[in-house]
């Protein structure tokens, strides 16, 4: 079985971009979006067709192998050692990440048809979708850091792209420089830390192991002893990956360099979706998971840094999602947080009882992590598209211009449902299971970390249900009497349907359960669910909807408003997430713009600048002084030339 | 005093007095009469040589065609009157010395340095023949000039089509 | 008993000559004709170096042959430029010429 087809995978959307991208012109709206969703539908079913006969292969000792089907030796740098590498790799994270970017990019391919119809610079909103989901999709399958990296930026740039898509509105402009200056200034950590590893293991690769399986002659030019560099290198290592792990944490939001995500909203509502479900978000995750082995066997106390990095953003942003009213907003804290979720169970990872070694039940964190990842990607993506149906349907974001709408949108009410159920973690939705493995994680690492990460866990369904019960129940808005707003066209509400049944079934269909398909060590891992645990997450979760519900539920919220009242700081310090996009301004504009950047800019101008100045000037000048020479009088001319060589010749003469 | 050093001084004297005729004169057509007894006498000097083929080869070209171009193009132009007097004193001053000072010069180097040249004894008859001169214009080995020979062809033709170019009335 | 010395002489007389008129005169078909003069002193001097200091080659006859013949082709080029010019301007003063220098 080879995976040649693979290619297409990512080929297929490059093309799309091109075509739609250079066509934009003279493609009709429906031709470009046509184009686009078909290449996609195409990549999503190769995709899944990759997944099912890898995952139905056979194992080799108890594990699913490491695919390389392409492996192209791009720049050696010297004979042996260092080279950049371009490829595909298939192994279990990348093959479900292919199915989750392309079916979720899918699906809003689909939505954008019905939510962008009309827009103008719709073909250029399909032209960028492509590229995005193929600079995805390149990531995951990336074979080396620095293919990695690469399509690591391509994303940065089409985010920048997506989120700036309204290009005349100044909130857009604002939200997608600062996604990207963020992001770029996390990056370069990213680079650094690439370089320092590169530069102490002298490869890039991701096959630590070298146990993968190089196809149809893909073999690396240099294969390098992992075991030996890496021992080597022991101990720049844990520096190397926390760099890495910066540039993780400004894709996937962590704190402090969340502050791009909420601003993100400014883009259009299918490319939140995108972004916060399946794609951009998610690549820190996958950065971390890449490199599990390297983390879980030569840094694990820096590992458990990170885990703790995650816990605090997780708790930054369900406490600010708890009072936010613009509904997208509150998906964005809540797609933070639950990042953060993932972080954590990544990073509270330990290595097995013997050193060196991968212990399944001890690493149980990172099955569960890929696992929310998973169902995460599925439930995050159905409620951002339902926000999206919503804002459709009353052209607004905050929550006080909606209200009652579940008589006017049943399809959308349902789904949004379903979707806040699961990330509440209410079985048998999908959300519970991987929450549930997650809380395992923690609380094996330590009960104080499962504590916080439970509590959490009951803020998060707690503020879900408060923007459920604000859209859909309480009292209807008066705005509806002079505009009604009525459910969304098939092809809108379609894809929640998919989206929602994935929602639904994610959590259990899955034959022989997510930890066979992906664990930590590659060998099938059997999730049990520990009763106590499940137990507990199960009733706090209802405990905070049921407040939720006691609070938001009915037309008016007396306790509400009196605890906004009676906290009044304490809601404003939220409200206005804590200050600290305050402080990032005060830090860049006072200090660094005003001690740093001003001097630097005035010396620029006036040293720098004006010694060219002055060399332009000096030659102006002395142009200006000699031109009388140039007189177009031949005879004077002829008279220099002959002095001038009576000159020569007198003195050759003496 | 032989016939020869007689020739000799006579064609001297024509020449200098008719160059300096050349350019002291007011009327431009007489300069270029002034000029054609110059290239005459320079003619002579080439006989005298015993270049006999140059010398006739300088009438030919020099005083039958190109003195009578500069002619015709004199009359073309409705010979405009060039008169030395219309200068600026300083510049025919400035002119005057840096000629003067220039022939200075190089009478001085030809009177000082010792040149180890035959005197000139009169030929009877040509130094080189026109089989001699015909043979080495249209060889190819080390004493040919074959190539130079092509080249000023080429001119010559690109010189007629330049010039009918440049003078055809538009 | 003719020296060498007597035709170079000659030649910077004429050389000489050449020079003045080509800082002197006006119309630049007398300039023309003082070039003559100077391409013609150079001539002669080739001449002359080849008969007397070198008789046993032909380099400078033939040199001054070909000096002949690149005159001519100079001078009919000039003169149809001249002729050019004087359509344009009605003038084939050098001082009205300036303008050419752009």
């Amino acid at each position: 079985m080879d995976y040649q087809y693979t290619l297409l995978i990512i080929l297929l959307p490059l093309l799309s971009f091109l075509i739609i991208g250079l066509g934009e012109r003279w493609l009709s709206h429906k031709v470009a979006g046509l184009i686009g969703t078909t290449s996609l539908g195409i990549t999503a079913i190769l995709s899944a067709y990759t997944a099912i006969s890898y995952f139905t292969a056979d194992r080799v000792e108890g594990i699913y192998q490491t695919l390389v089907p392409y492996n192209f030796n791009w720049l050696p740098f010297h004979d042996m050692g260092l080279h950049f590498d371009m490829g595909i790799m298939l192994d279990p994270i990348s093959v479900m990440m292919l199915v989750i970017i392309t079916s979720v990019s899918l699906m809003v391919h689909i939505y954008s048809f019905g939510y962008m119809h009309g827009e103008r610079g719709f073909q250029r909103f399909y032209a960028f979708l492509s590229l995005f989901t193929m600079s995805m999709l390149g990531l995951v399958v990336a074979t080396n850091l620095f293919q990695m990296y690469m399509f690591w930026e391509l994303v940065g740039v089409c985010s920048y792209l997506l989120i700036g898509f309204y290009y005349t509105e100044k909130a857009a402009i604002a939200a997608s420089k600062k996604a990207f200056i963020v992001t770029r200034f996390a990056d370069l950590a990213f680079l650094i830390g690439i370089l320092v590893f590169g530069y102490y293991t002298q490869s890039f690769a991701f096959d630590f192991t070298q146990s993968a399986v190089y196809l149809n002659g893909a073999a690396p030019a240099v294969t390098v002893e992992y075991s030996k560099t890496l021992a080597g290198a022991a101990f720049i290592l844990p520096t190397a990956l926390f760099l890495m792990f910066i540039g993780g944490a400004g894709k996937s939001a962590m704190f402090p360099l969340h502050i791009w995500l909420p601003d993100a909203m400014e883009g259009p509502t299918p490319v939140s979706a995108l972004i916060h479900a399946a794609t951009m978000v998610v690549a820190g995750v996958i950065q971390v998971a890449r490199l599990f082995p390297l983390w879980v066997e030569y840094a694990p106390e820096t590992l458990h840094i990170v885990a703790w990095i995650g816990a605090a953003t997780a708790f930054y942003a369900a406490a600010v999602a708890c009072v936010q009213s613009d509904i997208k907003r509150v998906l964005a804290f809540s797609t933070i947080s639950q990042i953060a979720f993932m972080i954590v169970a990544l990073g509270v990872c330990m290595p097995g009882h013997e050193h060196g070694v991968i212990d399944n039940h001890a690493s149980l964190g990172y099955m569960a992590s890929l696992f929310h990842l998973f169902t995460h990607a599925m439930f995050k993506a159905t409620l951002f598209l339902g926000a999206g149906c919503i804002i459709h349907a009353v052209h607004s974001n905050e929550m006080s211009h909606m209200g009652g709408l579940r008589k006017y949108m049943p399809i959308t009410h349902i789904t949004f449902l379903i979707a806040t159920l699961a990330i509440a973690g209410i079985p048998p939705f999908s959300g519970f299971f991987s929450k549930d493995e997650i809380l395992a994680a923690a609380f094996h690492y330590s009960p104080i970390m499962g504590w916080v990460m439970t509590g959490i866990a009951a803020m998060t369904a707690f503020y879900m249900f408060r923007v459920y019960y604000g859209i859909f129940w309480g009292k209807e808005n008066e705005h509806y009497k002079e505009h009604t707003p009525h459910e969304q066209p098939l092809v809108m509400t379609l894809p929640l349907i998919f989206l929602t049944l994935f929602t639904f079934v994610g959590g259990w269909a899955i034959p022989g359960s997510f930890g066979s398909l992906i664990s930590a060590t590659g060998e099938a891992y059997h999730i049990h669910l520990d009763p106590q645990i499940a137990i507990t997450s199960v009733v706090i979760a209802v405990c905070a909807i049921a407040l939720a519900t006691w609070m938001y539920a009915r037309p008016t919220q007396p306790v509400a408003d009196r605890l906004q009242k009676n906290f009044s700081s304490l809601h404003t310090w939220a409200y206005h997430r804590f200050y600290i996009d305050e402080v990032y301004q005060f830090v860049t504009h006072r200090i660094i713009f005003a001690y740093v950047s001003r001097p630097i800019a005035w010396f620029d101008r006036h040293c720098v600048d004006g010694f060219f100045d002055f060399l332009a000037w000096g030659a102006n000048r002395l142009g200006y002084s000699i031109r009388g020479l140039q007189s177009g009088s031949v005879q004077r001319y002829a008279f220099v030339f002959f002095l001038g060589t009576l000159l020569l010749l007198i003195l050759m003469i003496l | 005093m032989d016939s020869h050093n007689i020739a000799f001084v006579i064609l001297a004297v024509i020449v200098s007095c008719m160059s300096i005729m050349t350019v002291a004169t007011k009327s431009i057509m007489r300069s270029a009469t002034y000029l054609f007894f110059t290239l005459l006498g320079t003619a002579g000097l080439y006989f005298l040589l015993g270049y006999t083929f140059l010398g006739a080869v300088q009438i030919m070209v020099y005083a039958g065609g190109i003195i009578v171009l500069y002619v015709f193009a004199i009359l073309l132009t409705r010979g405009v009157k060039d008169k030395l007097s219309e200068n600026s004193v300083a510049k025919i001053v400035s002119a005057g010395l840096l000629s003067l000072v220039g022939l200075g010069v190089f009478l001085f180097l030809f009177m000082t340095y010792q040149f180890k040249a035959q005197v000139l004894t009169a030929p009877t008859e040509s130094i080189l023949s026109m089989d001699t001169i015909g043979t080495a214009l249209l060889s190819a080995d080390e004493k040919g000039y074959l190539l130079p020979f092509e080249v000023v062809s080429l001119l010559l033709l690109a010189c007629i089509v330049g010039g009918l170019v440049i003078a055809r009335k538009r | 008993m003719i020296h060498l010395e007597y035709f170079l002489i000659v030649s910077a007389i004429m050389m000489a000559a050449g020079i003045f008129g080509f800082l002197t005169r006006r119309s630049t078909l007398a300039i023309l004709l003082s070039i003559e003069l100077m391409l013609n002193a150079t001539d002669l001097n080739f001449a002359v170096f080849n008969r007397l200091l070198f008789p046993d080659g032909n380099e400078g006859f033939f040199f001054a042959l070909f000096s002949i013949a690149i005159s001519a082709a100079e001078s009919a080029i000039a003169i149809a430029i001249m002729i050019n010019i004087y359509r344009h301007i009605k003038d084939i003063s050098v001082e009205k010429l300036q303008q050419m220098k752009w």
